[in-house]
């Protein structure tokens, strides 16, 4: 399985997830685990999502996130899952 | 499964920490592109670089992409041109001939520094050799993205004298052939003793002999994640402070491993080492000499320096060498001058001095590396700046280089810029006393009582 690690980071404000979650869905990207937080006022959430089954490529993705982000006003990121694993697991 | 608090620890050592992957840098053999004629192994070797690197560029901005760590360089390194040339250039200008077909090679392609206008000299040189050290001014004076190695000794087979004393020469030459632009031919243009086959850095990167057709290696960087880390474990004892560094240099090692399986794996090439090393940039921050200070020192250069050097380059090594399936190249931490604002600090503060950092070089890779030193330095005074770095390499069988800019037209006081990542530096002054009778003995040092294990 293809993993992502798609990352939002900023201010907090109504309905980061369900707009994010919406996009998700849209290009078939399956979300497989999600957590957030708040860190000193900044909205923090991390989603590994499965990308086997996307209907665009993830440079295309990456770069429809970052227009969303702009959007709502908070940073959107996706990444390999490799490289999280790579530093951090044996 | 990964943790939130892991994800933003690796993105924020790219974003605030400037964490990247230095170098891709894909080794190119081009002993099969000799032919008796130059215009054919131009062709040749232009042909076979264009074609073996064309998407080494998209492919590495490819990967930056997705897994969101830059990768700041594309290079490529090539079999030493003195072999490559021997057979077609009887002048020197025809060597600068082949070094103009890699700058087009390399404008091409579109990376960022072509290494291997190289000869390996360290027992003696052949005609070739010679024509191509006696070519180098010109060749840096009328090619931009070309770098320039000689190695003059080695532990095995000791020090060529005769090399060390043209190239203080050649390095004098360099400086004169580029006065207009700051002598920043000499930036291009580095000597050393016992040069690794897989390097992937410049001015120094090769494609040796001992290698495959071709290969991909890749240097990995981060004295600012370092640094961070060590931010916080001020004032606790050694044992923390090395299990720190070690600790940060796996993770920065584990992220050049997975770009360069990857780079591997996209241009069908096999994958060759990962140099651990740990690169500055003029970027504040991304300092080695800041290391330094962090582990407790006032200014790099104060005393124990050296030992915090030496302690910082081995946990490098140790955190490192099991993050990677194979290591090579340098693999150490660099420490040059002008592209280090602490070191550039340092210097400006009187704590820094070049006898300083010849001492630092004996424990660390490479040596005397990017440092500017007054126009009108001898020649015979630059060469032996080169034989004592040699004779660190050779007596401690080590890599050891040095890298100076004479430039012309200034002196000590003045500060001379290169720009990028060579950034700039103010100039040192340099022992004036002779040592020419010393230089001009010619012949070789011979191979040190210890290089005699057989």
């Amino acid at each position: 399985m293809k993993k992502c690690v798609i990352t939002v980071v900023g201010k907090d404000t109504v309905g980061i997830i369900a707009k994010v979650c919406t996009f998700l869905a849209e290009r078939n990207v399956n979300i497989l685990d999600i957590s957030q937080t708040i860190v000193s006022g900044y909205f923090n959430m991390m989603m590994i999502v499965n990308i086997d089954d996307i209907s665009s490529s993830i440079a295309d993705i990456d770069d429809e996130l970052d227009k969303l982000g702009k959007e709502i006003g908070v940073v959107i990121k996706c990444q390999r899952e490799e490289i999280f694993d790579m530093m951090h697991r044996i | 499964m990964i943790n939130i608090s892991e994800v933003n620890e690796t993105n924020n050592m790219v974003e605030k920490e400037n964490l990247d992957v230095r170098t891709i840098t894909m080794g190119i053999n081009l002993l099969s592109c000799a032919d008796s004629d130059l215009k054919v192994t131009c062709d040749n070797i232009y042909n076979k670089i264009t074609s073996l690197a064309k998407n080494l560029v998209s492919t590495g901005e490819e990967i930056a992409r997705e897994f969101g760590v830059p990768i700041v360089n594309k290079r490529i390194s090539l079999t030493p041109i003195a072999l490559v040339g021997s057979a077609c250039c009887k002048t020197p200008d025809d060597y600068v001939e082949i070094c103009k077909t890699l700058d087009k090679a390399a404008h091409e392609v579109g990376v960022n520094f072509i290494g291997g206008y190289s000869a390996i000299v360290s027992k003696g040189m052949t005609k070739s050799d010679e024509l191509l050290i006696r070519s180098i001014p010109k060749a840096m004076a009328s090619t931009e993205l070309i770098c320039s190695s000689i190695n003059v000794g080695s532990t095995k087979t000791g020090i060529n004298m005769d090399a060390v004393k043209l190239m203080g020469e050649m390095v004098k030459e360099t400086a004169e052939a580029t006065k207009d632009q700051d002598s920043i031919g000499c930036a291009k243009l580095v000597v050393l003793c016992n040069a690794p086959d897989d390097n992937p850095f410049m001015a120094g990167a090769f494609h040796g002999v001992s290698e495959s057709d071709a290969i991909i290696n890749v240097g990995v960087s981060g004295p600012g994640v370092v640094k961070y880390a060590l931010e916080s474990v001020k004032g606790e004892d050694f044992e923390v402070l090395c299990e720190t560094i070690k600790k940060t240099a796996f993770k920065i090692t584990r992220v050049g491993q997975l770009v360069a399986q990857e780079a591997s794996k996209r241009l069908g090439i096999p994958f060759g080492i990962i140099d651990l090393s740990l690169a500055p940039t003029p970027a504040i921050g991304d300092s080695v000499a800041d290391i330094l200070e962090l582990i407790g020192l006032e200014k790099a250069g104060a005393p124990g320096t050296t030992a915090a050097l030496a302690l910082l380059n081995d946990q490098v090594k140790k955190g490192g060498i099991m993050a990677s399936s194979y290591v090579g190249g340098l693999s150490g931490a660099f420490i040059p001058v002008s592209e280090d604002q602490g070191m550039i600090n340092a210097v400006n503060a009187g704590s820094l001095t070049i006898e300083k950092l010849e001492a630092m070089t004996c424990v660390c890779s490479v040596g005397l590396d990017m440092i500017a030193i007054p126009g009108d330095t001898k020649a015979t005074t630059i060469s032996g700046i080169i034989a004592d770095e040699s004779a660190i390499g050779m007596i401690n069988q080590k890599t050891t280089a040095v890298r100076v800019i004479p430039v012309i037209g200034k002196s000590v006081g003045d500060t001379v810029e290169f720009g990028g990542l060579l950034g700039y530096a103010p100039i040192m002054p340099v022992n004036s006393f002779d040592c020419s009778a010393f230089v001009n003995r010619g012949g070789r040092i011979p191979a040190p009582i210890h290089s005699f294990k057989n």
